[in-house]
């Protein structure tokens, strides 16, 4: 069984960190009329660009297979390390041929990117998609509804086609769908996560990146039905939550170093962006952009970049790690990221209080070193398999 | 330098107002005066006022406790309690001071708040600085106000309407109930009135620096400047008289040709006419300007002091559209705009200020700021060919401040600059 779906976690791998976006860019050269948008971390609604006749593709720097020459000339050694990567790829031609880029409100550094890639004159557009931290229909949905409308009209000017009704709540269907689908294998690994590995299921969220979400719901489709079957062998290690990754992603060597080191990653926030709503926008309505923003207003996951005195995402961190019935929590964020270190003290003290293990540590996308945190990960694994009374395959 | 600095009236002014306002602070226990913390860029000062109760802005206590090397402390304290070395170090300064008693600038003790006012513009830290607050003072009301960014270069109707809304249902309910007292637009009006008036002052003040010699440096001294405008003034009689008094002084120094006053006297030649772009370090803030001035060095225009508004482009709070007024502030800071403008605005300050070149300083904790900069640095090159440079330094943590580095890479700039004159007086004679 193992083996029939080896191929398509092989393609899902190859197609997630393909810097070319080979796939997404073939898409587009097979039908006139087609458009690439970029978008920058953590959430952009990309049902509108899927109603609009195109491809919403995400991008999450360059990893540690780019070699940075031109971006380090950019930035200061004190910020992060993934705005680089992108300068790079936007540099060296790997975006050729994206129309648009929308960079969501998250940190200031992806603010001034939008700035960087204007006075670079890349794509068609550049959008600053500026997401209300305001969550009243009428304010900050107002605001939010406008500036979807300035991605529609730029998407416009391009094609020359805006979305219908019809379009859009289908579009919004099938993102639903997707969601669905990824959070039933979510569920499924939360109590078999030796079934699908956390380097198989971050590969085949990330490869959804650079694909048609039909495509992309049929892979999903495969996936759940291999994850349903019993297959693998459990192995002794913990289960654990990793929190703070949302935006510069660790490279996958070090996702993998987390699982040999002794944990299951039963959730996380590495591409939380396609889980950011939490359950379905309405399909059906004569407002589907409406939907949409009410969506973002009332069912958006808790993040770093959201404003959250009114929902404090300590508590929803907690119940989310006991939910999964996690062991301990991963806190793991990129140098510099100012929005996932400044979260730190708080989550932890929640942690504290909660009785939830954790540990924390630091990446850079091009992080090349994994031994201190194997090391690190193994010994948090080993001092919860060993010293604790429960026993974790009990769980 | 030619004499002793003799205080001037102006900062015999500044001095009292502050002092006075530390004193109210320190006695809200007994007037029962509500407290409101809030930050600078996008300050709602003027509404503050009108439901009478008292700023404390948290960046200034900051950079208070930089100049007072109280800094490094707190920021250590703040990194115990789990706070990463590579984050904002206003934010863990602010914190370590809380944890410290909160103690202020005047050695009294600062009353907590009885309402955060997160006035979110231009800086995507003031967010979690203020998420961090809520935690540490349970129970205390948040008003946010999210400013949208002028990612085109402009503030569209939408934008102020999403401002006029925040501020008619979050920030004045919120402050209603707080204060006790019902909104009264006739008196922010009022109010508003004297921030213009305070506004023109300013602007005028600073362009005072297009005179040769400058009378006064745009950034070391303009830093305290803007106290008052910025930290709970505008829009008082107070701040009216004290920038009247403050032009005054600089007319009578432009009238007898004087330059600018440093904390050694008057710096008798102006050699080098700068532009500066990022916010000065306060840890080591005399030896800093004393890099510039030592070398007759002075800043005529700086993009730091416009981080409370930019007045000198125009806007002026308008009495007669009060919260419209109050939006468009917020959305018109220097770090709420676009790099394609803060270009434009930094090569508009080089043209029009005739300055010899261009400096950088680039803050480890600010990426508002400093994000961007190095292209921002290599645009204004090619497009005025004016020398730049670039240092780096932090707000107020003392372990990013290296004197020597800072020092070579001046000393180069100035040498740099001072080639550049030779040359161009060289050419100059041969062309006469």
């Amino acid at each position: 069984m193992h083996t029939e779906i080896q191929p398509l976690l092989e393609t899902c791998k190859q197609l997630a960190l393909d810097l070319q976006f080979s796939h997404a860019k073939k898409w587009k050269a097979e039908k006139a009329g087609r458009i690439l948008v970029g978008y920058m971390p953590i959430y952009f609604p990309r049902e509108i660009v899927h109603a609009a006749g195109g491809l919403a593709v995400g991008i999450l720097g360059g990893g540690d297979h780019k070699q940075i020459i031109k971006g380090d000339a950019y930035y200061q050694s004190y910020i992060c390390h993934m705005p680089r990567g992108i300068i790079e790829m936007a540099l060296d031609d790997n975006l050729n041929g994206f129309d648009g880029f929308i960079f969501p409100s998250i940190c200031d550094v992806i603010r001034n990117l939008s700035g960087i890639f204007r006075m670079l004159g890349k794509g068609k557009f550049v959008k600053y998609l500026d997401f209300p931290q305001n969550f009243e229909p009428a304010i900050g949905g107002t605001f939010y509804k406008k500036e979807l409308q300035l991605v529609l009209d730029e998407m416009f000017r391009i094609t020359g086609h805006r979305p219908t009704m019809e379009e859009l709540n289908h579009s919004i269907g099938l993102f639903n769908r997707n969601r669905q689908l990824t959070e039933r294998i979510y569920d499924i690994r939360q109590n078999y996560p030796w079934r699908l590995s956390f380097e198989d299921l971050y590969c085949v969220l990330r490869a959804g990146l650079v694909m048609p979400v039909e495509e992309h719901n049929r892979i999903l489709s495969e996936i759940l039905d291999y994850v349903k079957q019993d297959v693998g062998e459990p192995m002794d290690k913990i289960k654990v939550v990793v929190n703070g990754a949302f935006c510069e992603q660790p490279p996958l060597g070090l996702i993998k170093s987390i699982e040999i080191a002794g944990c299951y990653v039963v959730d996380d926030d590495l591409l939380v962006g396609s889980r950011w709503i939490q359950g379905d926008m309405g399909d059906d309505t004569s407002d589907p952009i409406g939907a949409i923003v009410d969506a973002y207003l009332t069912k958006s996951t808790f993040s770093s970049s959201v404003y959250d005195v009114n929902n404090p995402k300590e508590a929803r961190l907690i119940a989310l790690a006991r939910h999964r019935r996690a062991d301990g929590i991963l806190f793991a964020a990129a140098s510099f990221c100012d929005p996932a270190l400044l979260d730190r003290p708080q989550l932890q003290k929640a942690c504290d209080d909660a009785g939830m293990r954790y540990i924390s540590f630091q990446y850079s996308e091009n992080t090349g070193q994994f031994k201190v945190i194997k090391e690190q990960v193994g010994t948090f694994s080993d001092s919860i398999k060993l010293w604790e009374e429960e026993a974790v395959m009990g769980n | 330098m030619s004499k002793e600095v003799v205080k001037e009236k102006s900062m015999v002014l500044q001095k009292e107002m502050l002092g006075k306002h530390f004193i109210e602070l320190s006695r809200t226990h007994e007037t029962g005066k509500k407290v409101v913390y809030t930050f600078v860029p996008g300050n709602l000062s003027e509404l503050i006022l009108a439901f009478g109760m008292l700023p404390v802005y948290p960046e200034i206590n900051a950079l208070q406790s930089g100049m007072r090397k109280k800094s490094g402390s707190f920021i250590r304290e703040a990194e115990k309690m789990g706070h990463s070395e590579d984050v904002c170090t206003y934010v863990k300064c602010d914190i370590g001071m809380m944890l410290n008693g909160n103690i202020g600038p005047t050695g009294e003790k600062l009353p907590p708040p009885d309402l955060l006012l997160l006035s979110y513009t231009g800086c995507f830290t003031f967010m979690k600085w203020f998420e961090s607050l809520e935690r540490l003072y349970p129970g205390v009301p948040v008003a946010m106000l999210h400013t949208p960014y002028q990612e085109n270069g402009e503030m569209t109707e939408e934008m102020t309407n999403y401002m006029v809304e925040q501020l008619k249902q979050e920030v004045i309910p919120k402050m209603e109930m707080v204060s006790g007292n019902k909104y009264d637009e006739s008196k922010l009006a009022g109010i508003l009135e004297n921030s213009a008036k305070a506004e023109d002052l300013i602007v005028k003040i600073f362009s005072t620096t297009k005179n040769r010699p400058s009378p006064i440096d745009a950034y070391f001294a303009g830093v305290y400047y803007i106290g008052p405008i910025n930290s709970g003034f505008r829009g008082t009689p107070e701040a009216v008289t004290y920038y009247e008094a403050l032009y005054e002084e600089i007319l009578e120094r432009v009238r007898l040709g004087l330059g600018p006053i440093t904390p050694e006297g008057e710096m008798e030649e102006e050699r080098f006419r700068l532009v500066v772009e990022g916010p000065p370090n306060w840890t080591s803030f005399r030896e800093f300007w004393k890099l510039f001035y030592d070398m007759g060095a002075v800043v005529v225009a700086s993009s730091y002091t416009k981080v409370g508004g930019m007045h000198d482009l125009g806007f002026r709070h308008d009495p007669a559209q009060p919260l419209a007024s109050l939006g468009k502030y917020c959305m018109n800071c220097y770090t709420n705009l676009n790099l394609p403008q803060r270009i434009d605005l930094l090569a508009k300050y080089i043209t029009e200020y005739h300055a010899d070149g261009f400096l950088v300083n680039s803050i480890k904790s600010c990426n508002s700021f400093s994000a961007g900069q190095l292209l921002m640095m290599r645009q204004l090159e090619e497009r005025l060919g004016i020398p730049v440079s670039f240092i780096e330094s932090d707000l107020v943590d003392p372990r990013y401040f290296s004197y020597s580095n800072i020092k070579n890479r001046l000393d180069s700039f100035f040498q740099m600059l001072d080639q550049r004159k030779i040359i161009k007086g060289q050419m100059e004679e041969t062309t006469a």
